[in-house]
């Protein structure tokens, strides 16, 4: 087991990026999801401030992917609105959220498996005005796959897949870093691996919301923690006051802490 | 990847050849462009070599090579399978009727091939307006694309009467539409007329330039977000793609190479009828692609002068039987090629060579660690 201790983010204060005091990147204004009957995101209020890593936990259904789905475009919203960097994301089409600055990695990996790993970071990095050969290079070195540039994706590991996946989104150069469920499925060393990754980008200035099941994940790379449950906010607050909550433990941590 | 940026470490060929080479394209080779040059300079000597009729015969098969170019490009490509590239290729080759029967000059020809061609590429971006950014994918897009070849198959099947006419150009019911004039290329009453080895000689000169741009098109960026939808629309459009945008671009070139197919094949045979809108000639470019490869622009030409080929051979060989028999036989290769080489003929032999290659180097005691699964 990797201890925080390990991990450079801890030492990172949460609003390093601005200095001072609270710059919300992202915000959302009683925001709610209703699937017929079942209300999947409840008036949500949330925020989050730049070069913050926030993560998101709650128990299965507790709309954590919803709320992801929300922000993204994929789903639109029964009620309420989403702020991005000052502009109301609420009626804006996916793709075009995309170009405000947001990226998102979605829970099951989804690369591009008939193509290498090159042709994978290619299609998201040739969209951009960014210098291609350079940010290729950096970004395969970043995600410690700059040996497998040419190896087809379909030959990767899980865990490789999934630095794959978060080095494509990283490529787009966002503000903000969605990330659902990064380390599903991965070996302690691997996790540490996507630990370290997100710590230096996180050094670089980007913000990340992190959906995480991985209560050992969510102690290596944050200190602010949201936790929902039945499509509403129920706790928010540090760390360790979240693993202490008596009510958190009853609803969530219960059945592995 | 090329590390050698410098345009001065590159010779000459490198620098002209490597637009139209790419992931996406078999043949990145000297060996494989000398190849194409003697194959194009073999058909460019053909018509000296053969009787007129032959000629004119794969006038058709090069005609018919528009529509599997089109089919390729968007099913291969972009992962669209439409069923109903014949609609195009159809409504430009009655557009092309109905103009040029009416401005019967060599200037009217010319205004009825862009005339034509326009109104099958917008009738392509129309219906995929409508499809794509309707949210109709997959396998609806393939039935959709049917349904409405088989629409225009029967609306034409019913117009014999004398009320159906554009000017001077009846349309002419099951009979079609008969006195379509040649291709012609010049300004005012008269000018140079296509036919028989002009015509021929022009299909191959368009059809190589076609197979050259589209080859420059896949190997592009846009060629890689095509890949890229094709592979996985939802990710793609993660990264900011507008993917209905993407595919109702790839869908109406398909519709102007479809329409281009079409112009050729009415001045061809000077008639048109409704049965290029059936269920049995809409099948077709499905078959040349799935069995020349869906990735391989080469291969669906290949296949389709091949298969048309025996499909003529076969008729003119043995009388009506033989047309019998080709359906047959075409149907038992498009299962033949699914069950056995599910990429069509020209991926699977290039993967074939790479295999053969591959092992090859490791027989030779090098270094390279190529695994290859042996299945």
């Amino acid at each position: 087991m990797s201890t925080p201790q390990d991990i450079n983010v801890r030492q990172q204060p949460a609003v390093a990026a601005t200095g001072a005091g609270s710059d919300t990147v992202l915000a959302t204004e009683q925001l709610t999801k209703n699937f017929g009957g079942l209300t999947a995101v409840d008036s949500v209020d949330f925020s989050i401030d730049a070069g913050e890593i926030r993560c998101l936990i709650g128990p299965n259904g507790a709309g954590k992917s919803t709320l992801l789905e929300l922000i993204t475009g994929q789903l639109s919203p029964s009620e309420g609105s989403i702020y991005f960097d000052g502009r109301d994301l609420t009626g804006l089409p996916p793709h075009k959220r995309i170009d405000t600055g947001i990226s998102v990695k979605f829970q099951s990996p989804h690369v591009y498996e008939n193509l290498t790993v090159e042709q994978n970071l290619q299609v998201p990095l040739q969209r951009t005005d960014r210098d291609i050969e350079r940010v290729m290079a950096e970004t395969l070195d970043r995600i410690s796959l700059a040996e497998k540039a040419t190896t087809g994706a379909s030959e990767l590991s899980h865990g490789e897949k999934q630095r794959l996946e978060i080095g494509m989104a990283v490529t787009l150069d966002p503000t903000l870093m969605l990330l659902d469920e990064p380390v599903a499925g991965m070996s302690i060393d691997e996790t540490a691996d996507i630990a370290n990754l997100i710590g230096s980008l996180h050094d670089d200035g980007m913000t990340f919301l992190v959906v995480e099941h991985d209560m050992e994940f969510v102690r290596q790379i944050s200190e602010q923690v949201t936790v929902l449950n039945q499509g509403s906010i129920f706790r928010q607050a540090p760390i360790e006051e979240i693993e202490a909550d008596e009510d958190v433990r009853r609803i969530y941590l219960g059945e592995n802490a | 990847m090329s590390d050698r940026l410098g345009t001065d470490g590159r010779s000459l060929l490198d620098r002209v050849r490597a637009p139209f080479e790419g992931p996406n394209t078999v043949g990145n080779s000297i060996p494989f462009w000398v190849g194409l040059a003697v194959a194009v300079a073999a058909l460019a000597a053909y018509p000296q070599t053969t009787d007129p009729y032959t000629v004119i015969q794969s006038s058709r098969y090069f005609a018919l090579a528009f529509l599997a170019l089109s089919l390729c490009f968007i099913w291969g490509y972009a992962g669209v399978l439409s069923f109903g590239q014949v609609a195009f290729f159809g409504v430009a080759a009655y557009a092309f009727g109905a103009i040029g029967i009416n401005l019967s000059s060599a200037t009217g020809v010319g205004v009825a091939i862009v005339a034509a061609i326009a109104v099958g590429t917008l009738f392509a971006a129309l219906l995929g307006y409508f499809m794509f950014y309707g949210g109709v994918r997959d396998t609806y897009v393939t039935i959709m694309t049917l349904v409405v070849a088989l629409v225009l198959n029967t609306f034409m099947a019913q117009t014999a009467g004398s009320e159906w006419a554009i000017g001077d150009a009846r349309l002419g019911g099951f009979n079609g539409m008969t006195n379509i004039p040649d291709l012609t290329l010049g300004i005012g009453e008269a000018g140079l007329v296509l036919d028989g080895n002009g015509l021929y000689y022009a299909l191959l000169a368009t059809l190589v330039v076609t197979y050259l741009g589209l080859r420059a098109l896949v190997n592009s960026e846009f060629g890689m977000t095509m890949v890229a939808v094709r592979e996985d629309e939802a990710r793609t459009a993660t990264f900011g793609y507008n993917v209905p945008f993407v595919k109702l671009v790839v869908f109406t070139i398909g519709g102007a190479l479809a329409a281009v197919g079409g112009v050729f094949y009415a001045s061809w045979g000077n008639y048109i009828d409704p049965s290029v809108f059936g269920i049995a000639f809409a099948a077709l470019p499905v078959v040349w692609v799935s069995v020349g490869g869906r990735e391989s622009l080469l291969g669906a030409i290949g296949a389709t002068f091949a298969i048309e080929r025996m499909r003529t051979g076969l008729s003119s060989g043995i009388g009506p039987i033989g047309s019998e028999w080709a359906l047959v036989i075409v149907g038992g290769l498009l299962l033949g090629v699914i069950l056995f080489m599910p990429a069509g003929v020209v991926p699977t032999l290039e993967k074939l060579k790479d295999r053969a290659l591959a092992r090859g180097r490791k027989q030779s005691g090098s270094t390279t660690t190529t695994e290859e699964p042996i299945e």
